[in-house]
């Protein structure tokens, strides 16, 4: 993901912030921070809802400026469920993303927002796509996303596994979220999962006096 | 798609003709140049709280032009609908006019559906139309409202991003204002409580802030009905004047007087007939 791209000049409200999803047996697992900024110094929103439901059985999560992000997760939304009618069946995971990609590549110079599109669908089951800044679409087993992103890709790269556990898939996605909450300022307040698998679509909250405490805190 | 409401065409953004031409007249020689006018901000205080049985709004009453206060009793808390209200801030011409194009669509809806508008549908409106103008609508809102699926507070920035929350301060005022929010802000307060709450944090925003200030307008909103209260808490600064200061007439001696006659000549008359045999 661009993870070097600075959202210091997103204007209005930005979710700089950390997304992530990974693929366990079984489901997917979609998870943020809750966090939103204005400018660099002052947060507008402690509980800010990253993850956006498109469909029954896929998210999406979002980073940058948060009006774009609204605006587009809107549109596909729509769109979606129109494409779900038309084809009377539940749509792919693929479907979702790429109507996110030809919004966002469509009006790359007016958009500054990215974002992750996970779930489960009876084609390809569980699946993780990234659609970037610039309308990129990528499919990927486990991938992270926004400012904070960049402090944990050592961790992430070291201790992934394919086929976890959903204990696991738990465990690794709070421990990355809240090693990067606590090095990222423009990422912080609580840790909001959600698991989707074919059955159902469960939510998890960690509050912010619940995360995993690291040796130096 | 569902029922329609009549919004505007969707003519794309501001017309900037006039750009180069004021940047011109703004830069010209040391004699020619020429200052645009400031647009009236309402630099400001608003605040919004839900509580056990509905939505508390709060607003200050001072818009300002740059240092002088251009309104004294500014109405911020703006109608939209029976059970929805809503407070702006950030430049004042654009909270009102949104907000009234807001609540005419909404009656309109309302008209040809015969349901009552929703919060959550006023803020979905709004979000599209300001994030339809990227940012040129400089209008901060605080939405609040009460409606079949209960009480609701919505903020709206001038990009178009909302979020849904229990208690909000905006405005330039809203870093004392929201102090006070997060100091004594609990779920499920009742009414005296928020009002309380809401008057308070409203006040820090007077006091610390150039932008507010004057009296403390509330609107309260429950399932029942609204109360505005306008005003709630008065400023302590009483502006009555001490005397009358009108000049009686013959103050100035008046010297001479002439009056000229305009020479008018008629130079063209048409007569239309008005249908007023009573048809509708």
């Amino acid at each position: 993901m661009d993870s070097h791209h600075s959202y210091s000049q997103v204007k209005g409200v930005s979710t700089g912030t950390t997304i992530l999803a990974v693929k366990f047996n079984g489901g997917v697992i979609i998870g943020s921070d809750s966090r939103a900024s204005m400018g660099e110094s002052y947060v507008s929103s402690k509980t800010i809802n990253k993850l956006i439901q498109v469909h029954d059985r896929i998210f999406c999560c979002i980073a940058g400026s948060l009006a774009d992000a609204q605006a587009v997760t809107k549109m596909a939304k729509f769109q979606l469920s129109f494409h779900s009618i038309q084809m009377e069946s539940p749509p792919l995971v693929k479907a979702a993303a790429s109507i996110m990609r030809e919004l966002c590549y469509n009006n790359k110079e007016e958009l500054q927002a990215g974002f992750i599109t996970a779930g489960w669908d009876r084609k390809k089951g569980p699946q993780i796509y990234v659609v970037s800044l610039g309308g990129m679409l990528l499919s990927q087993p486990f991938t992270i996303g926004g400012s904070g992103s960049t402090y944990i890709y050592g961790y992430v790269d070291a201790k992934f596994k394919p086929d976890m556990s959903l204990e696991e898939a738990i465990q690794f996605s709070t421990n990355a979220l809240a090693l990067a909450m606590g090095r990222d300022n423009v990422s912080g307040g609580v840790v909001h999962l959600v698991v989707i698998t074919e059955a159902e679509v469960k939510h998890v909250v960690v509050p912010g006096n619940k995360l995993p405490k690291f040796h130096d805190e | 798609m569902a029922l329609s409401y009549v919004l505007e065409p969707a003519v794309s953004g501001f017309n900037f003709e006039n750009s180069t031409r004021n940047i011109v007249l703004e830069n010209g020689s040391e004699e020619g140049k020429i200052k645009a006018p400031k647009p009236m901000k309402t630099g400001t205080t608003i605040a919004g709280v839900v509580y056990k049985d509905g939505v508390v709004l709060g607003a200050d009453t001072r818009a300002t032009s740059d240092e002088v206060v251009a309104d004294k009793m500014c109405a911020k808390i703006h109608y939209i609908a029976p059970n929805i209200y809503c407070c702006g801030a950030g430049t004042a011409a654009d909270t009102e006019k949104t907000t009234d194009m807001l609540s005419s669509n909404l009656t309109i809806f309302s008209m040809n559906s015969g349901r009552n508008p929703r919060v959550v549908m006023a803020v979905n409106i709004l979000q599209d139309m300001l994030f339809r103008y990227r940012g040129m609508i400089g209008a901060h809102l605080i939405l609040g409202g009460v409606d079949c699926t209960g009480s609701h507070l919505y903020t709206v920035g001038p990009y178009g991003s909302i979020d849904k929350v229990p208690y909000l301060a905006m405005g330039s005022g809203k870093l004392p204002a929201m102090g006070i929010l997060e100091d004594r802000f609990k779920g499920n307060m009742d009414l005296e409580e928020a009002k309380a709450l809401v008057s308070d944090a409203i006040h820090a925003g007077i006091m610390s802030d150039l932008g507010s200030g004057n009296n403390i307008d509330l609107c309260v909103i429950t399932k029942e009905g609204v109360d505005y209260i306008r005003p709630h808490r008065e400023s302590i600064y009483n502006y009555k004047r001490q005397a009358k200061y009108k000049y009686k007439p013959g103050t100035t001696p008046v010297l001479t007087k002439t009056v000229n006659q305009l020479e008018l000549e008629l130079v063209h008359e048409t007569v239309q007939m008005m249908e007023t045999a009573g048809s509708s």
